[in-house]
C-alpha cells in the first residue's frame, strides 16, 4: 500500500528542501568569496530526495552519506551552524575541522558520515542495518550514494549480503546522470540501474528523484518492508544536479547528448515545484514566506557562526587519532 | 600451566569473549559451519548460532566494511580475513574507513574493531598466500597492529584488542596455529603496546616479532653455548611501538638485530632503527641489522621459498656477525 505525504508534513518537507537549497548558495558563495578551503559537492537540484526519504525515517534509524552529502544531513536534522563551520575548518564543526565537507559526521543524529570513497559508505550502512537485526531494535539503515557507486564492487557485495540475510536496509540511488564528467549512459548499458535489483533477488523501485512526493511514496515502502523484516530494497531517483561535480566544476561537459539538457532538468526544479503544489493545496502564501523567513534566519545565524568561529589550534592536529 | 595449540588458544578467546560480552560477534569467510579455514572457531558457531558467528561470502571489501558499520553502532566485530594477502582486497575499508573516522568524525565516533589475519610464509602457499602484511599497515593511521607470539600472547593479546576501543589488526601466524605452547591456566589480559623480554641477555638485543620471536629464542641458546648472550624482546605491537623497552635493551647491549618477516623495504627493521637510533647511537657498537623478507613475490617451491625466508639460521648468522669482533 503506497503511503503519501499528507498535508501536515508539506510545511516541514518544504521547509527542509528550502534549507537544503539555500544551505548549498551559501555554501557556493564560501567558495567564490575565496573562504572555503578545498572544495565541496553541492546538493543543489537534489533535494526532493533527502527530504522525502528522512521524511520517512525515525530518529534512531541510520543514514549512511556520500560526498555529495549535506542534503542528506540537513534532513536529519543536522546542526547547520556546525555543519558550516566543518566546511570552514573551524574548530566548532562536527569534526572541529579534521573532516571538512566530504567527512561531516554527526553520530547523535545516527549519521554515519559522509564519505570521500565513492561507493565507501555501502557496507559501512549495510553493517549498521545488521547490527539493528543483531539487536532486534526494529531500526532501518539507509544508504545514498549517486549512479557512480552503483559501478563500484562495494555496492555489489553490500547489497548481495543484505539480500541474502534480510537485512532492514534501503539503498538510494541518486542518478543524477554524471561521475564527474562521464555519462552514465556511456559506461552502463541498462537505462533503469535499479534493473541491478532483480540479480540479488530484491524488490527495485524508480521514481521521479524531482518530485518530493514520489520519492516519499516509495521510500516509505520500502522503509516500512525492512522495518518488517522483509529486507532491503534499491530505489533509484531520476535526478539532476545544478552545478558541476564539485563548487569548482562549471559541469559544461553536459552537453552531449542534448545541448539543453541542464536547462531542461533546471525547469523543474523541486523546491518551486513543491512550493507550488503548496500554494495549490490551499496552503496561504504568507505561512511559506514565514517557513522560509525562518530557514533564513537560521542560514544566516549558521553562517556567522562558521565564519566567525575560530580556526583549531594545530595541537589538535594530533588528537583524535586513538581513544584511551 | 597447561599445554594448548595456538589456534585454540585463539578459540579460547574469542569464546571467552563472546560469552563475557553479548556485543562481540565474528563473522568471515568459513568462520562457522567449519570453525574456520585454520580452525580458530571450532565449536563457535554452534555455541552462539547464526547471527553471532557468520559465514560470509568471499567478499573482502563488503563484510569488512560491515564490521565498520557494527562497530559505529556499539557492537565489537571480530572479522576475520583468512590471509593477511586479502586485507589488499579490502584496503580501502581498512585504511581510508575503519582507521580514519574516528579522526574524521573529530572524536565522535569509535570503531571497535578487531580484523584477524594470517600472516607468513613456510606453506609453499606462493606469493598471493604468503605475506606477512604488518609493515603496509603500520604505515596508516588510527590502527593498532598486534603481533603474537606464543599461543600465550595469542590469547592474551587477542582479548585485550577485542576489549579495545580501537580498531585492532591482529596478526596470527599460520606456521604456529598446531604448534603447542604452554599457557598460564587463569591467563590475564596482555596489554598491547609493551613489549616483552623473553630472555635477559648482555651481549646483542634481538627485537623480532611473531613466529620469529621462537626461532630467535632457539637461536639464543646455540648462541649462549658459543658464548654470545641474547636478549630478546617480543615487540608484540607495531602500532603502539614500545621504543622504551627496545631502547633500555640497546643500552645495555649495545647492538641491535630486528627480525620481523614482512618485506624488507620500508619495514618493521628500517622503522626501528630509524625510531631508535637517535637515542641509541652512542650507545651501539655495531650498525643496526635486520632481517625481513627479501623484496621478491614469495615463490612456490620449497627449493625458492626456504632459503630466502627469515629463520633461525639467518638470525644465528646475523647475530654472530654483529658480535664477531671487527678487524
Amino acid at each position: 500500500m503506497a503511503k503519501k505525504l499528507v498535508k501536515k508534513q508539506y510545511q516541514g518537507v518544504y521547509e527542509t528542501m528550502y534549507k537544503m537549497r539555500r544551505f548549498e548558495e551559501e555554501v557556493f558563495e564560501f567558495y567564490k568569496k575565496g573562504m572555503m578551503p578545498g572544495l565541496a559537492h553541492l546538493y543543489l537540484g537534489e533535494e526532493a530526495i533527502a527530504t522525502g526519504v528522512c521524511a520517512a525515517l525515525n530518529d534512531d534509524d541510520y543514514i549512511g552519506s556520500s560526498h555529495r552529502g549535506h542534503g542528506h544531513l540537513v534532513a536529519r536534522g543536522a546542526n547547520t551552524g556546525m555543519m558550516m563551520a566543518e566546511i570552514l575548518g573551524k574548530k566548532s564543526g562536527y569534526s572541529h575541522g579534521k573532516g571538512g565537507s566530504m567527512h561531516i559526521m554527526a553520530m547523535d543524529k545516527g549519521i554515519l558520515g559522509a564519505n570521500g570513497i565513492v561507493g565507501g559508505e555501502i557496507p559501512i550502512a549495510t553493517g549498521a542495518a545488521y547490527a539493528a537485526l543483531y539487536r532486534g531494535t526494529k531500526q532501518v539503515s539507509v544508504s545514498f550514494f549517486g549512479d557512480g557507486a552503483t559501478n563500484e564492487g562495494t555496492f555489489h557485495e553490500s547489497v548481495n549480503m543484505a539480500a541474502a540475510w534480510k537485512l532492514p536496509c534501503v539503498y538510494i540511488i541518486e542518478n543524477n546522470l554524471y561521475g564527474i564528467s562521464v555519462d552514465i549512459r556511456d559506461v552502463t548499458n541498462t537505462n533503469d540501474l535499479v534493473d541491478r535489483a532483480k540479480g540479488y533477488g530484491i524488490p527495485g523501485a524508480v521514481a521521479d528523484g524531482m518530485d518530493v512526493e514520489a520519492v516519499y511514496a516509495v521510500a516509505a515502502e520500502a522503509i516500512e518492508r525492512a522495518r518488517a523484516g522483509k529486507g532491503p530494497t534499491i530505489i533509484e531517483y531520476k535526478t539532476y544536479r545544478w552545478q558541476g561535480h564539485h563548487v569548482g566544476d562549471p559541469g559544461d561537459y553536459r552537453v552531449r547528448r542534448d545541448t539543453k539538457e541542464k536547462e531542461k532538468w533546471m525547469k523543474r526544479c523541486p523546491v518551486a515545484a513543491f512550493r507550488k503544489k503548496m500554494l495549490g493545496s490551499g496552503i496561504a502564501e504568507s505561512a511559506i514566506r514565514k517557513a522560509e523567513n525562518a530557514v533564513e534566519a537560521e542560514i544566516q545565524e549558521a553562517v556567522t557562526f562558521a565564519v566567525d568561529s575560530p580556526y583549531p589550534d594545530v595541537s589538535e592536529a594530533f588528537t583524535d587519532v586513538f581513544t584511551d | 600451566m597447561r599445554e594448548i595449540m595456538y589456534r585454540d588458544a585463539i578459540r579460547e578467546a574469542l569464546d571467552e569473549e563472546m560469552e563475557r560480552d553479548e556485543n562481540v560477534l565474528l563473522l568471515g569467510e568459513d568462520v562457522a559451519f567449519i570453525g574456520g579455514n585454520f580452525k580458530t572457531s571450532v565449536g563457535l558457531y554452534e555455541k552462539y548460532g547464526d547471527l553471532r558467528v557468520k559465514d560470509t561470502p568471499i567478499s573482502e571489501a563488503g563484510f569488512v566494511g560491515m564490521g565498520v558499520g557494527m562497530a559505529l553502532t556499539g557492537l565489537r566485530p571480530v572479522v576475520e580475513l583468512m590471509f593477511s594477502d586479502f586485507l589488499l582486497v579490502s584496503a580501502d575499508q581498512v585504511i581510508n574507513q575503519m582507521s580514519k573516522i574516528r579522526y574524521m568524525s573529530g572524536g565522535q565516533a569509535t570503531v571497535p574493531m578487531v580484523i584477524r589475519a594470517p600472516i607468513g610464509a613456510g606453506r609453499s602457499s606462493a606469493a598471493q598466500h604468503s605475506q606477512s602484511m604488518q609493515a603496509i599497515v603500520s604505515q596508516f593511521p588510527g590502527m593498532k597492529v598486534v603481533l603474537p607470539s606464543t599461543a600465550q600472547e595469542a590469547k592474551g593479546l587477542l582479548k585485550s584488542a577485542i576489549r579495545d576501543d580501537n580498531p585492532v589488526v591482529f596478526f596470527e601466524h599460520k606456521m604456529e596455529y598446531t604448534n603447542k605452547f604452554d599457557i598460564d591456566d587463569g591467563i590475564e589480559l596482555i596489554p598491547i603496546g609493551k613489549a616483552d623480554i623473553k630472555r635477559a641477555g648482555e651481549d646483542i638485543t634481538i627485537v623480532a616479532t611473531s613466529s620469529l620471536v621462537m626461532k630467535a629464542l632457539k637461536a639464543a641458546e646455540k648462541l649462549e653455548a658459543e658464548g654470545i648472550s641474547c636478549e630478546i624482546v617480543d615487540l608484540r605491537s607495531v602500532v603502539p611501538l614500545d621504543r622504551e623497552t627496545i631502547i633500555a635493551s640497546v643500552k645495555k647491549t649495545g647492538r641491535l638485530l630486528i627480525a620481523d618477516e614482512a618485506y624488507e623495504r620500508c619495514g618493521i627493521g628500517a622503522e626501528i632503527a630509524a625510531n631508535v637510533m637517535e637515542d641509541v647511537f652512542y650507545w651501539l657498537d655495531a650498525p643496526i641489522a635486520r632481517i625481513a623478507t627479501p623484496n621478491v613475490p614469495l615463490p612456490f617451491s620449497p627449493a625458492l621459498e626456504f632459503p630466502i625466508i627469515p629463520s633461525e639460521d639467518k638470525i644465528l648468522e646475523k647475530a654472530r656477525a654483529l658480535v664477531a669482533p671487527t678487524a
